[in-house]
């Protein structure tokens, strides 16, 4: 008997079979594929919401796989070749045009990036509809979110290497917000960047710590969250435990293996549909009208000429609206101090979100009409303060152009309106939720999952 | 009160609808539509005007010379037509003049344009539609140093450089001339573009076949849970 109770690999006297009783004796090979595939079970009501997480494991060995061949090209140089190129910038266009499938491996990295985002957003806003934070999930969810925070920093570094317009003035505004924090804000700043400005300095611990650091925390953490997933269970859709009903072996009635029947039988034909999409976008629509790839990042960074509109990268947007939208000096403390916590606090105050909801149902299934009213307008501020991080600070909705005097229309209008007005929005709907969930009318949760 | 809020909503309403219009009027200048060519003889075409009026002052440093073969030139079409500083086919676009220099007799280090075509896209219209209006956009203006000024790129650092082909030429032809150079600088700036379509058909078409088989294999192992 292995440590955790399943049976060691008995051979059946054939050769392999031999080896395969060795091995197993010595590692924890079948015992592993048992808890953690072929006899971990499953509720058997999962829906389309939980493809992402697959598709997640996915879209990360891509980004492994396609960086590590991008590794072997790309160089980390900001130094300037004869024709005024940096040689990072150089190096990312002779992958794209020398290296043979330089370009295949380029831009599917690329369009990973942003299938990551979309992915794990889909993944995490799953939790929010089923209540898969709740207990006793809270570390699966907050493994979750510090995995959120190592993508974004992984995207963040990552932006920085081919050193276009873009790539640099990205990485000097976001940057130069550390300088805002006080006492410790300027030499904390140059300790990122190595620097006083962003420079070669900058460019290649950002290299280092995007191909080596972060990738490293990134699979300790999944390992993590997958870990405390299986130690306590999948929830579903219905937001039941399928572990209070099972049958004389100790098998949830409601359950099915993992492994054949979401690996093979809903996984597989989901990650097909995804990869069309996939490359779909890499071989006809690399660039995605600017937002995957920006236009301005074809320009190779310049630091003497700050492009006129500065906008980070699509999937950053809601955050960087969070940012925005703090322009009072509070308490005598700088604006900029309060963006940059109000960004960080859009992020960390989803570790909270386990202890914040009290509702008796954990799925939206049974939960009452005010948790799906707030969820919809939560959902409607996060896509419409991702809209506006793309746009200027004076951006105004249908090309309003402000009139002189009062009207109300330029308040109605105004982007950095909005801006304020959904962060605000973003952040009470954390901070009252212990409120509302407990009041919120919940309908009867079945004992048993809901099966067609 | 009510009426207030009617004409509030009119306003509403009247901002809704003209907001295309109002959008038109922000953004200046509408840029012509750009006829692209993938067509060998115009891209052959566009690359010899762009070595014969571009490759002067602005470099393409991130393209080889013997890349062209990929538009139709052989090597020694490229070594005749092409390169006239005795270099050899394997050599990338660069030119004699560094960017230092460059910044020292005109202001300012004219770009290289590699990737041109590409970084001058918008959201509003493409980066071909960009160079082909600017570059037939060129007008005579006495208090700009280099004689130029242009209605795309206002007090734009660049003369006329075609200015001597456009005199030569019709409208038509001269608008013919800058379609094939904008077809050169597209297909310059991502010579791969043709062969990822091609590609990409075949990729699309396996994987919804793929599906097909996955999706069947899939429902094998969930007939029996009930």
């Amino acid at each position: 008997m292995a440590a955790n109770g399943f049976p060691k690999y008995k051979s059946d006297g054939s050769r392999l079979g031999d080896l395969m009783e060795w091995f197993d004796a010595r590692f924890p090979m079948s015992s592993m594929w048992k808890a953690h595939l072929s006899e971990y079970y499953a509720p058997k009501n999962f829906n389309f919401w939980y493809f992402f997480g697959s598709i997640a494991i996915v879209v990360l060995i891509i980004q492994f796989v396609t960086g590590i061949f991008l590794t072997m090209h790309y160089q980390p140089d900001g130094t300037l070749n004869a024709s005024g190129i940096s040689g990072a910038f150089a190096s990312v266009e002779y992958i794209m045009r020398e290296v043979p499938g330089g370009w295949f491996i380029r831009y599917m990295h690329s369009t990973g990036a942003s299938a990551f985002f979309i992915v794990v957003y889909l993944h995490m806003f799953r939790g929010m509809l089923y209540g898969s934070y709740r207990k006793p999930r809270e570390l699966i969810w907050i493994f979750g979110v510090l995995i959120f925070l190592c993508l974004m920093a992984e995207a963040f570094m990552g932006y920085l290497l081919p050193w276009g317009q873009m790539s640099y003035w990205g990485a000097q505004v976001i940057l130069n917000m550390f300088t805002a924090i006080p006492v410790v804000g300027e030499d904390l700043s140059t300790l990122i960047r190595g620097d006083y400005v962003v420079s070669d300095a900058t460019l290649n611990r950002f290299f280092a710590l995007h191909v080596c650091a972060v990738p490293l925390a990134l699979l300790g953490l999944v390992v993590a969250h997958i870990l405390a997933l299986h130690e306590v269970g999948s929830n579903n859709p219905d937001g039941v435990e399928i572990k209070n009903f099972k049958d004389e072996k100790g098998i949830p009635l409601d359950g099915v293996p993992f492994h054949p029947h979401y690996t093979i039988g809903h996984d597989l034909p989901a990650n097909v549909i995804f990869l069309f999409f996939f490359f779909g976008v890499v071989f006809f629509w690399p660039e995605v009208g600017g937002y995957f790839l920006e236009y301005n990042n074809f320009l190779p960074a310049d630091p003497m000429q700050t492009p006129a509109h500065l906008a980070p990268v699509w999937y950053f947007t809601p955050f960087y609206s969070m940012l925005r939208a703090m322009v009072w000096n509070f308490f005598w403390i700088d604006a900029k101090v309060w963006g940059v916590i109000s960004m960080f606090a859009g992020v960390l105050i989803l570790l909270f979100l386990p202890w914040l909801d009290r509702s008796p149902a954990k799925s939206i299934r049974y939960r009452g009409p005010i948790f799906k009213v707030l969820l919809a307008i939560f959902v409607f501020s996060f896509v419409i303060l991702g809209f506006l991080g793309t746009k200027a600070p004076d951006y105004h909705f249908f090309g309003y152009t402000p009139s002189e005097g009062f009207n109300p229309l330029n308040i109605l209008l105004s982007g950095s309106f909005h801006t304020k007005f959904f962060t605000f929005y973003y952040f009470l709907f954390f901070l009252t939720m212990p409120f509302w969930s407990k009041i919120d009318k919940c309908k009867p949760v079945p004992e048993r999952v809901t099966f067609k | 009160m009510k009426t207030h809020a009617i004409k509030l909503f009119k306003r509403l309403a009247a901002a809704a609808l003209f907001a295309p219009v109002l959008a038109m009027a922000a953004g200046a200048l509408q840029l012509d539509k750009a006829p692209v060519s993938t067509d060998s003889q115009s891209l052959q075409r566009g690359a010899e005007l762009f070595v014969n009026y571009c490759l002067n002052c602005h470099s393409a440093s991130a393209v080889r010379y013997n890349q062209l073969q990929k538009i139709g030139f052989t090597d020694k079409e490229i070594t005749e037509k092409l390169i006239f500083t005795g270099g050899k086919v394997g050599d990338l676009m660069t030119i004699a003049m560094t960017p230092g220099n460059a910044e020292a007799w005109f202001g300012i280090a004219p770009p290289d344009l590699s990737l041109m075509a590409r970084a001058k896209a918008s959201p509003e219209a493409s980066g071909a539609d960009y160079l082909y209006t600017y570059l037939r956009s060129f007008y005579k203006d006495e208090k700009r140093p280099t004689g130029w000024n242009n209605k795309v790129f206002a007090n734009v650092g660049m003369p006329h450089a075609m200015w001597d082909l456009q005199e030569g030429q019709t409208t038509a032809e001269f608008d013919k001339s800058v379609a094939d150079l904008v077809s050169f600088m597209v297909w310059m700036g991502e010579p791969i573009a043709g062969t990822r379509k091609f590609i990409g058909i075949f990729v699309l078409i396996f994987l919804v076949g793929f599906y097909v088989l996955t999706h069947k294999l899939g429902k094998t192992y969930w007939k029996d849970i009930h």
